[in-house]
């Protein structure tokens, strides 16, 4: 499955580790939040990078202690139509203020790239080769937006002020 | 009329580019039936019995005679030569054909109409009084409001794939004619001891299997606070809303799980958090807003011209002033409310042919301007009454004035199994032969007021519930069945209807429909008193004891 970074395909800095599978001394890896929250002190103090997959029935307040020492956060599509994780997301960059690697997993398509990209994804793991290929033009498939979200694109309605203030101003 | 500018026509082309390449994708079995279902109902497009069903939004109900011209040009290019009216100000093609979608979207777009969102997991259509902005006692024009909505909701990055479908509808008048307590959130505009607008804020209500009636959250919400409060609602539901049975998923079972106090407060949680922030709306940016939204120049015209006093004295005139022409807030103005239930018809379609003709009499007569009502029938909002008998001809050249607004044959209906593929039963041939029985205009007029509305299936698309009389199809061992519920109600004083008795085959459906009607007629305390008063004040028993002894 191709990850999406930077707008592009990239090799993936982080080793998914299974719960019962022992964890690699050091490296950057990706884990459930159940065994995270099991010993997060432990966990954070192994050489290399940390994220953790948070499962979207889960508050997210319940990582906002740990956000500081993560590297990543994996929120998950178990469905294309399972939208909680897009909340999620917002409240992890919006009001948690988390800087990490933000990453989509699941039923991840090209359809959903403009909503993840506005809710504060910035890594996605694509199902499918055809769609991460396209990720780039995908991505500006929209130059309007209606709503504020944490991403900084100037809504429509901002956008109209401007103008009108412009105009006012005679330039 | 709202005029979209650079910004929404822009952002409505690039949503039919995106939909030319879903369909592209299909048709060349990239995307497989399952993945392009969610794409597809994004932009209203469902599989239907017989074919796929595509459902274009009519924000607020507001067309422009260019708008209904094109949607004629749809029906005509695209489809069979009609279209359909539902229920929530939209209109639905019944047999278009998927590899031409695209370019029926774009045709569209060309006049600033959209499908995005009439059917999927999102927000849909934002609804309001057909008679928005005209209405005489109105606080202010709810369109503003409405249209504001309309952009948050338009492709919303976090709440595009809710548990289920999420409805909004607003009013801004005391009489409520938009329905708003059968909605998810219903909006009553009204203003605070400051002169300041703002909205009572109800939540969870709805029809389908288990019908609500909208719990008020919040009686008083400012204006500028009002999208900050409605992204709290959502982003509560959104989170918590169930999401392990359709059936359990809409926003009014999470309001009826909690309370609605722990939901309150819930929301209040959230709001507190967002409420200072991003979508806090200046008085700026509401006037932006309104300044697009234009009035005719309305001349000073006699309350009585002279062309309706000699019009008068035409009984099938007056027959048809009675019931369609309506009190505007300009004096010498009226709206007039065009049926779309002919006898005999199925409720809420009109043809291409139609819907020309009704464009050009809306540039004659209307400052070129149509409404789409919840009841399924259309209006011109802005008729000289100078001008009602000239319109009122023409209306019925083209079986447009059929004069039974608000009477018995002036039903509601879904598509029902003719069409749809959830229908357990039958809906518009009811409808039909109910238009037949009381073709009699007298005898309608005798009744009264009485909204009938027929759902083919326990979704309740027709509004069954909220019907003065209730009819729903169901099957039993193969079966069409109907159970009838009297009694319910839509508006500001909402209610559900209670049954009358056991349901009964599709045969006997009218015979006991008039057996309720004459029940009433012997029963109602006065010719002043409606049916759904009488209900109210007698219960169901007397109605069932007269229907149903000799069954």
């Amino acid at each position: 499955m191709p990850l999406v970074k930077n707008g592009k395909i990239s090799d993936d800095a982080f080793v998914h580790v299974v719960d019962d599978a022992p964890l690699p001394p050091d490296g950057a890896i990706l884990i459930s939040a159940a065994r995270f929250l099991e010993d997060p002190e432990a966990i954070s103090r192994r050489l290399g990078k940390t994220g953790v997959v948070w499962p979207n029935n889960r508050d997210v307040d319940d990582l906002v202690p740990y956000l500081d020492r993560l590297a990543a956060v994996a929120l998950v599509f178990p469905t294309f139509r399972d939208g909680r994780a897009y909340s999620q997301a917002r409240l992890l960059r919006e009001r948690f203020l988390y800087h990490g690697e933000l990453r989509a997993t699941g039923q991840v398509l090209r359809d959903q790239f403009v909503f993840m990209l506005r809710a504060g994804f910035d890594a996605f793991e694509v199902r499918k080769q055809a769609d991460a290929e396209v990720f780039a033009q995908t991505a500006k498939r929209y130059s309007v937006f209606y709503q504020p979200t944490g991403d900084g694109r100037v809504t429509a309605l901002n956008r109209r002020m401007q103008l009108r203030h412009s105009e006012s101003a005679g330039l | 009329m709202y005029a979209y500018d650079e910004l929404d026509r822009t952002l409505i082309n690039e949503r039919v580019s995106e939909f030319r390449d879903q369909v592209k994708r299909r048709l060349s079995g990239e995307l497989t039936e399952d993945e392009f279902k969610m794409l597809r109902l994004q932009n209203g497009v469902y599989l239907q019995l017989h074919a796929y069903m595509f459902r274009v939004a009519i924000p607020y109900g507001t067309l422009s005679s260019r708008q209904l011209r094109q949607l004629a040009h749809v029906a005509r290019r695209y489809d069979r030569g009609y279209g359909h009216f539902t229920t929530r100000q939209n209109i639905q093609f019944n047999w278009i054909k998927l590899a031409e979608l695209p370019d029926a979207l774009a045709d569209l777009a060309e006049v600033g109409i959209h499908a995005m969102q009439t059917s999927g997991n999102n927000t849909r259509n934002v609804t309001s009084d057909q008679w928005a902005g005209v209405a005489p006692g109105e606080i202010e024009d709810p369109r503003i409001w409405s249209e504001i909505l309309r952009q948050y909701t338009t492709l919303h990055p976090e709440f595009s794939f809710l548990p289920r479908k999420f409805k909004f509808a607003i009013t801004a008048s005391a009489h409520d004619r938009a329905a708003i307590k059968i909605h998810d959130i219903g909006l009553r505009l009204h203003k605070n001891a400051q002169g300041e607008t703002g909205f009572e804020v109800m939540v969870g209500g709805g029809l389908g299997r288990t019908p609500f009636i909208a719990k008020t959250i919040r009686t008083f919400v400012h204006g500028s606070d009002l999208l900050s409060y409605v992204e709290a609602i959502m982003r509560v539901y959104n989170q918590y809303g169930r999401r392990d049975n359709i059936y359990k998923a809409r926003i009014k079972i999470l309001v009826h799980e909690l309370g609605i106090e722990r939901f309150a407060q819930e929301v209040e949680e959230e709001w507190q958090q967002i409420r200072d922030g991003a979508l806090k709306l200046d008085d700026s940016v509401v006037e932006e807003i309104r300044s697009r939204f234009t009035y005719p120049a309305y001349e000073k015209l006699a309350h009585m011209p002279d062309e309706l006093r000699k019009a008068a004295h035409d009984p099938h005139f007056e027959a048809w002033r009675r019931n369609s022409v309506f009190p505007h807030k300009v004096t010498g103005y009226a709206i007039v409310t065009l049926s779309l239930k002919p006898v005999g018809g199925p409720p809420g379609d009109a043809t291409a042919d139609q819907m020309d003709a009704l464009a050009d009499l809306a540039d004659k007569y209307s400052f070129g301007e149509i409404r789409v009502g919840h009841e399924q029938n259309l209006a011109l909002p802005h008729v000289a009454r100078r001008d009602l008998p000239a319109l009122w001809k023409a209306l019925d050249k083209i079986g447009l004035a059929t004069p039974n607004v608000n009477l018995v044959s002036d039903i509601i209906a879904c598509p029902g199994l003719d069409y749809c593929s959830l229908a357990n039963a039958r809906s518009i041939p009811i409808a039909q032969e109910l238009t037949r029985r009381f073709s009699n205009h007298d005898t309608a007029n005798l009744i009264g007021r009485l909204h009938i509305n027929i759902s083919g299936c326990i979704n309740a698309c027709g509004h069954h519930h909220v019907g003065h009389i209730g009819i729903l199809g169901v099957e039993k061992n193969g079966e069409e069945f109907y159970q009838i519920t009297i009694g319910g109600r839509a508006d500001e004083n909402a209610q559900l209807g209670s049954l009358v008795g056991p349901a009964v085959p599709y045969a006997e459906v009218a015979d006991v429909i008039e057996d309720i009607v004459e029940a009433y007629l012997a029963l109602r305390a006065s010719p002043d008193e409606l049916f759904v008063d009488s209900v109210k004040r007698l219960g169901v028993e007397p109605f069932r004891e007269r229907v149903y002894a000799t069954r």
